[in-house]
């Protein structure tokens, strides 16, 4: 029993005390340390830098944006190129990486966001200390961010995938979606409009959407969505997917089961991901723009900001490169290009 | 053995196996040598070197914008860290608790797009995550059901029911003055204002568990759960409360995640309760119970947050970041039990040495047992 001693315990309580004070007095210390130190990074003069925040790293889609990204960044004369981002989507997850570029005095953050308020506050900050802000590929709320580039019309990408269905199911009977996230702000929109699309285009009326599912962005999540809607909806005729992941999951589960050819798929793809999928006749045909040309231009827009030749205002008109020039539309919204559809017949003409 | 204080019993044994290994008769390492060597003040000095590194050799991190940027990202799971380090040292655990803060921002938003009073949105948001506690406590304390089977029900289930609530929409237009205040900082030193209310829940829970009998009674409940009973602790009231302490605070991370980022969503801090029971258990809060400090975990909570911040900074990709953690979980696990094995043959080598009359070597026997009862 000697080794119960009421004292030590006592003694104990108050070194771990003092031991937390001490740590807290040394992280606080050491923060304050050089506050004269503050936004030196800022504003390195001449040298203009760009940092490219996707939705998340890993994605193929995305890797072939920033590819463009960093092709556009380099052509428009920019001498620092950074891309950092989340591994996963989710909404607040881009905060801390604007939070490390504002520190860093980028001039430019084009930004893909996953949602378009979570990122507000902090991309006022990287704007109060002086980064130009464009956003891409997913948009901020228009408050946030001084021009938007947008791959296609949002209603033309809608558009296109309704009539690729309604071709390859011969205009009647049950269709479903499999979308990224439920608050993917992209997605959302052109399901809207693939929604107002059948409830008012009369080509549509025998088209019922029985089902919206998610599959995040996730190849396995997307591929038992694929399965599961399958299973729920027997009269299923067939499945939009507009986000690649998705569609790429989709086409591998047909392709491996007895609703192959039968049950018609179509959505927006990347041609490398999907070419056997058309080759074994899985799918028929899909949609997509150059992703690689809206990393481009983004790159030429952050590059006309930055130097002052742009302010994001509508009439803006800007030099893109090898994409000629671009003009600034309401809202601060710059329209790459129309969307191309892939079939068998041409699909050996992409690479990426 | 009648009645001694619990928490002694248990940390008392600990500190024989170093003490004999120092001075074998009677006397050893003080109390002071023992705590400075702890695992949890280790991870203190750890965490003060880190961020002495941090801030001589990494541009740009010795200003208060880091201190800033860095504690606005780790408050979410510095909160939690706290009731979870207490339902830890019980040898249970929550891993509900993301779910939870991510049930409370949901009805947020769903509640102020309803257009309630600000007043009122946080009361219910606050009261729905004492009532997602207390039903995680029902289930593990009252009915005794295994905590680690019950929090990965709730934790499926409040997210479930947080895409219930909301759906697909976000709610975004809460009131600036109060969006602002969230990531308002107090003066020119970079320290967010919020940080009070943490270090005011900090300074509760660590009271709460350090310095009052019912903290007391948790680490010998981590211990033995029948001994405890023993010796006159609630185990079911203990418990009881610490799920619905823990639901609360989850609630008030929660509140603070919508506000900060001012996004109302049904996937607001998916993942933090692995972040948060990694910093726990680098804190030197043992996942078998028994052992760790409130200082401990705010340390592990911290020291992930610094080498989080430092390596964005640098641009270092994520993937590092999880490994880097991961590592340092795995190692800060595998040290002590490797550091013990060693005193522990010290010990037992000089015992054959020096203590050769058969009763000495019973009783260092009955110490050498206890210790190893606890594993």
């Amino acid at each position: 029993m000697e080794f119960i001693r009421p004292t030590t315990g006592r003694r104990t309580r108050r070194l771990f005390a003092f031991a937390a004070v001490a740590a807290s007095v040394a992280l606080v210390a050491s923060g304050c340390a050089s506050g004269s130190d503050v936004g030196t990074g800022a504003g390195a003069e001449g040298d203009l830098s760009v940092t490219f925040i996707p939705k998340q790293l890993n994605n193929p889609y995305t890797d072939v944006v920033l590819g463009g990204g960093q092709d556009g960044a380099t052509a428009a004369g920019f001498t620092g190129i950074e891309v950092v981002g989340p591994l996963e989507a989710s909404a607040s997850s881009q905060v801390s990486f604007i939070n490390a570029e504002t520190q860093a005095g980028t001039s430019v953050i084009v930004i893909a966001a996953n949602d378009p308020d979570a990122v507000g506050p902090a991309l006022e900050e990287a704007r109060a200390a002086g980064a130009k802000i464009v956003a891409f590929d997913s948009d901020t709320n228009p408050k946030y961010r001084d021009v938007f580039i947008s791959q296609v019309v949002a209603k033309d990408v809608a558009l296109i995938q309704v009539k690729l269905i309604a071709e390859q199911i011969g205009g009647s009977g049950e269709i479903a979606i499999l979308s990224a996230t439920a608050n993917a702000t992209n997605q959302n929109e052109w399901i809207k409009f693939i929604e107002e699309e059948l409830a008012s285009n009369p080509d549509y009326t025998d088209i019922t959407l029985v089902a919206k599912v998610y599959g995040d962005d996730d190849d396995t999540k997307s591929f038992q969505e694929a399965q599961g809607l399958l299973q729920a909806y027997p009269n299923l005729k067939g499945i939009i997917s507009p986000t690649t992941v998705g569609i790429a999951a989709t086409a591998r589960y047909l392709s491996t089961s007895d609703y192959k050819g039968k049950v018609a798929l179509t959505g927006l793809g990347l041609p490398n991901e999907m070419r056997p999928f058309v080759k074994d006749g899985t799918v028929t045909a899909f949609a997509l723009w150059d992703p690689a040309q809206l990393g481009y231009v983004a790159a030429f827009a952050g590059k006309a900001l930055a130097d002052g030749t742009i302010t994001g205002a509508k009439g803006d008109k800007f030099d893109a490169g090898d994409m000629g020039e671009r003009e600034v539309g309401a809202d601060g919204l710059v329209i790459v290009g129309p969307p191309t559809t892939f079939n068998a017949d041409n699909i050996d003409d992409y690479d990426f | 053995m009648s009645n001694p204080p619990t928490e002694l019993l248990g940390t008392a044994t600990n500190k024989s196996g170093v003490r004999a290994s120092e001075v074998p008769s009677t006397g050893g390492r003080t109390g002071i040598a023992r705590i400075l060597l702890s695992r949890d003040t280790v991870m203190i000095y750890t965490l003060v070197f880190f961020v002495i590194y941090a801030a001589l050799f990494i541009p740009r991190f010795a200003s208060p914008v880091s201190t800033g940027f860095l504690l606005l990202d780790v408050i979410p799971a510095l909160l939690i860290a706290l009731p979870m380090t207490l339902v830890i040292i019980t040898g249970e655990i929550d891993l509900s608790v993301a779910s939870i803060a991510g049930l409370t921002s949901a009805l947020m938003g769903v509640l102020w797009a309803a257009g309630l009073d600000i007043g009122a949105v946080l009361l219910i948001s606050l009261l729905a995550g004492v009532l997602a506690g207390a039903f995680n406590g029902l289930l593990v304390a009252v009915l005794g059901l295994p905590s680690l089977a019950v929090t990965i029900g709730t934790l499926a289930l409040f997210r479930g029911l947080a895409l219930v609530v909301i759906g697909d929409n976000a709610v975004a237009n809460f009131p600036p003055e109060l969006t602002s205040f969230f990531t308002s900082k107090i003066g020119g030193t970079g320290i967010p204002t919020v940080m009070i209310g943490v270090i005011v829940v900090a300074i509760f829970f660590g009271v709460l568990l350090h310095f009052t009998p019912f903290g007391r009674g948790l680490f010998a409940l981590g211990y033995s759960k029948e001994a405890a009973t023993f010796v006159g602790i609630h185990v079911m009231r203990s418990k009881f409360w610490l799920y619905v302490a823990s639901g609360s605070v989850s609630a008030l991370a929660g509140i603070y995640w919508t506000l900060r980022y001012s996004s109302a969503r049904s996937d607001n801090a998916s993942g933090l309760e692995l972040t948060v029971i990694a910093a726990v258990l680098l804190g030197g809060v043992s996942i078998f119970g028994g052992k760790g400090s409130i200082p401990g975990a705010v340390a592990g909570v911290l020291l992930i947050g610094t080498i989080n911040f430092t390596l964005r900074l640098n641009r270092i990709s994520d993937v590092v970041l999880i490994i880097v953690t991961g590592t340092l979980l795995i190692a800060s696990v595998v040290a002590p039990s490797i550091f013990e094995g060693i005193s522990k043959w010290r010990h037992t080598r000089r015992n054959r040495r020096i203590l050769p009359p058969a009763s000495a070597l019973g009783a260092t026997r009955a110490t050498a047992s206890g210790v190893q009862e606890r594993k």
